[in-house]
């Protein structure tokens, strides 16, 4: 398939190797694949947040808004509301949604907001030098942490399970193509979508082997069943055991958020 | 002698009070009456006391009157605060099954409302028809305002109204001061939403904070406006949200308190810099910190111009009254387009929701104008540097365009940049500012009343302007109302002030904001006139402070 050139002019400053030039590329195939099956480029749409995962719009020649740290679903849900025609896609870090606007991301998933977040998982701040995030494991030794973070975990899935997400998947920043079919099925999603990517990073948290030994694909999953769906995600509580699945744990057909806001007469 | 009546209404919350007062100013505005409320409550959904106090005049009035000519008590409490302030041969009207008093009529309401098979609530309605026969309003007329602000159970409503209307004596008339008028009343609120709708608003955003609380509530009644309202977790979420309904073309406003708008201000700098547009209502209210949610200060005007980190071009609007809402808050938003720059619409408590008359004729003098858009030509650049500062607007959908908008410093194209090339998007904004500048001098940004040949002169501000007025029409001296305050209209202040020996500031807060930003702009305050109990001043406050200084 011939792949749309979507490269800007902008100089690429993540860190040689960075493992996010897996989900660049990763991206860049699935909307290439999008624009070829009929979705016109100028109605795709991006937003970030302010990490590493961030740089991700300048990189890409498409129609964006590098918004705050923490508060980009805020801003892809007002984009969604003005133009419900436009696919928001946003680019999130770890830190980003999961430690400063981690309220967004509940109430996003909550309203069944027709968007797609992609998270940049990384489990640190990179950006300022290593500190600790909600998904770091306890005991990470960071530049604030130096004796080890005291903190547990969290699992963003869970949560974001929880919260109302309609569509809730896990992918690995180094199996692209894997990556890219779960990006095409998380933009197709009608409702909330949300994708964790698990992503080394190799200059300060470099977990690559980590994760080679533990991912397995989750294939032939019945992602319609809730509580499978919460088994599966608790298989790994991102500490440092288990196995860990990638793939789609949970996708159901709900009113979308800004269907409802157009259609008051259709609200129950 | 004018015709100038002063009544209160007062009982505890979720007794009603300050329905009854909007009903018995429509009543009066029928009667061709200039109307003005002012409400006092508390934070609280029941008990306590609220009340409001109705101004009708035949000359347009927006202060309390100090003395009250009509007493209505739902409750005890309101008589034993409020008699000392009773004029002469004012007149009490009370709810005799609750309150048990020597002084003025007693009208059983509750009585007459649970024969007629009513709610409690509905024993304000038999207050009010009370109270219409005791002054001399016709039944037709009563009648007629009730099924129009009464929207539940009208039939019930009348006929308690009627049974209490029958019971009661009249004991003098007053009349009709004008023909049928075109005035509507409004709150500031109201007004607010009003212009908004009226300059194109498609989304409201909003959290809920006392005093801005009622805009976003009127436009969800009102599904005739076509304004969504969208009530987001947080405030961060509300202006992040707007910003991002704004940017993909949909107008877009926020309302909140200073509270809320504290929690804005890292989006207000997104705004400047992403040159997103966006209206901002700061509704004040006493502070600092949770303060007095329901009474009001001016405390927030040095804050809102100077919020956000960087520098970037902004407007600020302070109305007075809900005719001047209505009128620049469609401006405002007109402007936020133009510019593509956060205006800061600031309110106060008084403006937001007292409730004023409004001609309707307003309304025709405010429309939607379309910002500068891309001439589809070419390559676009989200960032284009122009002469004026203004880059024109595209939104995403559109074909043959990549809009790219940034928080970072960017490129003309909206990539990223940190090399000394920063400079130019720097310029660029600052001559925006400069194209506001010479804009807000062509606008109607100063307002003068009183004799104007005065070489004394009082500025005021937000609604405090409206006691202004009275204090400055009795004392036969100045006032001068600056409505824009970002960019400041340095010419039309100076002109303003042209022949002025001695300027006083008349403020509601506690180091006179507006004189200090006054000294700012070169011009000498030589005196301030500060309250900040929470409640607006008295007219007799302003002249009896004005005599000692």
């Amino acid at each position: 398939m011939r792949q749309i050139n979507l490269n800007t002019k902008a100089q690429i400053t993540w860190c040689p190797g960075c493992t996010n030039f897996g989900i660049l590329e990763a991206t860049k195939r699935a909307i290439s694949e999008l624009i070829e099956s009929g979705i016109p480029k100028e109605k795709f749409v991006l937003t970030c947040g302010i990490g590493c995962h961030g740089k991700m719009v300048d990189y890409l020649n498409l129609n964006s808004f590098y918004g705050l740290h923490g508060r980009c679903l805020a801003t892809a849900q007002g984009i969604k509301l003005a133009n419900p025609n436009l696919k928001v896609i946003a680019f999130v870090g770890d830190g980003d949604i999961y430690n400063e606007g981690i309220s967004h991301l509940i109430h996003a998933a909550k309203r069944n907001s027709d968007i797609t977040v992609l998270v940049h998982d990384n489990r640190n701040f990179a950006l300022t030098v290593s500190q600790f995030t909600a998904t770091s494991p306890k005991g990470f030794k960071g530049s604030s942490t130096p004796k080890g973070s005291i903190e547990e975990p969290f699992n963003p899935l869970e949560l974001v399970l929880a919260s109302g997400a309609t569509f809730v998947a896990r992918g690995y920043a180094l199996k692209i193509e894997y990556l890219k079919n779960l990006i095409v099925k998380a933009i197709e999603h009608k409702g909330f979508s949300f994708l964790e990517i698990l992503q080394p990073c190799i200059t300060f948290f470099d977990n690559r082997k980590f994760y080679q030994e533990r991912i397995y694909e989750l294939n032939d999953f019945d992602f319609s069943s809730k509580e499978k769906a919460l088994t599966k995600i608790r298989e790994w509580n991102y500490k440092n055991d288990g196995k860990i699945p990638i793939g789609i744990f949970y996708k159901i057909e709900k009113p979308t958020f800004e269907e409802l806001v157009f259609k008051p007469s259709s609200q129950s | 002698m004018l015709k100038d009546y002063s009544i209160l209404i007062g009982g505890e919350a979720g007794q009603g009070s300050r329905m009854a007062a909007r009903i018995i100013a429509e009543i009066f505005n029928f009667l061709g009456y200039e109307i003005y409320i002012y409400e006092d409550y508390q934070s609280l959904i029941r008990g306590g006391h609220n009340f409001s106090q109705l101004r009708a005049s035949e000359k347009e009035f927006q202060s309390r009157k100090e003395k009250i000519d009509f007493l209505l008590a739902l409750d005890e409490k309101t008589i034993n605060l409020h008699k000392k302030d009773l004029e002469k041969n004012g007149l009490i009207i009370f709810n005799s099954d609750k309150i048990k008093s020597k002084r003025g009529i007693g009208i059983p309401i509750e009585k007459i409302t649970k024969e007629m098979g009513g709610k409690p609530i509905m024993a304000n309605v038999a207050l009010i028809s009370a109270f219409s026969k005791i002054v001399g309003i016709d039944w037709e007329i009563l009648e007629e305002v009730l099924r129009k602000e009464i929207k539940h159970e009208i039939d019930l409503n009348l006929k308690i109204g009627k049974r209490a209307y029958e019971i009661s004596k009249n004991l003098l008339k007053i009349t009709q001061v004008r023909p049928m008028s075109t005035t509507l009343l409004l709150t500031g609120n109201e007004a607010t939403a009003w212009g908004l709708a009226k300059a194109g608003l498609k989304f409201y955003f909003a959290y809920p904070m006392t005093p801005a609380t009622t805009i976003m509530n009127f436009l969800a009644k009102r599904e005739d406006l076509k304004v969504k309202v969208i009530q987001p977790e947080n405030e961060i979420s509300v202006i992040n949200m707007a910003l991002g309904a704004s940017f993909a073309g949909g107008k877009s406003a926020v309302g909140t308190s200073g509270g809320g708008f504290a929690l804005m201000v890292e989006a207000l700098s997104l705004a400047g810099q992403s040159e997103t547009p966006i209206l901002i209502v700061e509704s004040q209210r006493g502070g600092p910190s949770t303060g007095m949610p329901t009474y009001n200060l001016q405390g927030d005007l040095l804050f809102v111009l100077s919020a956000g980190h960087g520098d970037f071009p902004r407007f600020v609007i302070a109305p007075g009254d809900a005719e001047q809402c209505l009128y620049y808050s469609a401006l405002g938003l007109n402007l936020a387009w133009k510019y593509q720059t956060p205006v800061i619409f600031l309110l106060d408590k008084d403006v937001s929701e007292n409730t004023f008359s409004v001609n309707e004729k307003i309304f025709e003098k405010v429309k939607e104008e379309n910002p500068i858009f891309w001439d589809k030509n070419g390559e676009y650049k989200r960032y284009k540097i122009t002469k004026d500062g203004i880059s024109p607007l595209a939104f995403p959908g559109q074909k043959n365009a990549i809009i790219k908008t940034s928080s970072y410093e960017h490129d003309e194209y909206g990539i990223t940049i940190e090399s000394e090339e920063v400079e130019k998007m720097q310029e660029k904004r600052l001559k925006k500012f400069e194209t506001m500048k010479k804009e807000v001098e062509k606008l109607e940004a100063v307002k003068i009343y009183g004799n104007k040949k005065s070489e004394i002169a009082i500025v005021a501000w937000g609604q405090t302007k409206g006691v202004a007025i009275e204090a400055a029409e009795n004392l036969g001296i100045k006032l001068v109302q600056p409505i824009f305050i970002e960019p400041f209209p340095k010419k039309q202040m100076e002109k303003a002030l042209k022949g002025v020996k001695k300027l006083f500031s008349v403020e509601l807060n506690i180091t006179g904001q507006m004189a200090k930003l006054l000294n700012q702009n070169g011009i000498k305050v030589d005196g301030k006139i500060l309250k900040y109990t929470g409640r607006p001043f008295l007219a007799k406050e302003i002249e009896d402070k004005l005599k000692n200084l």
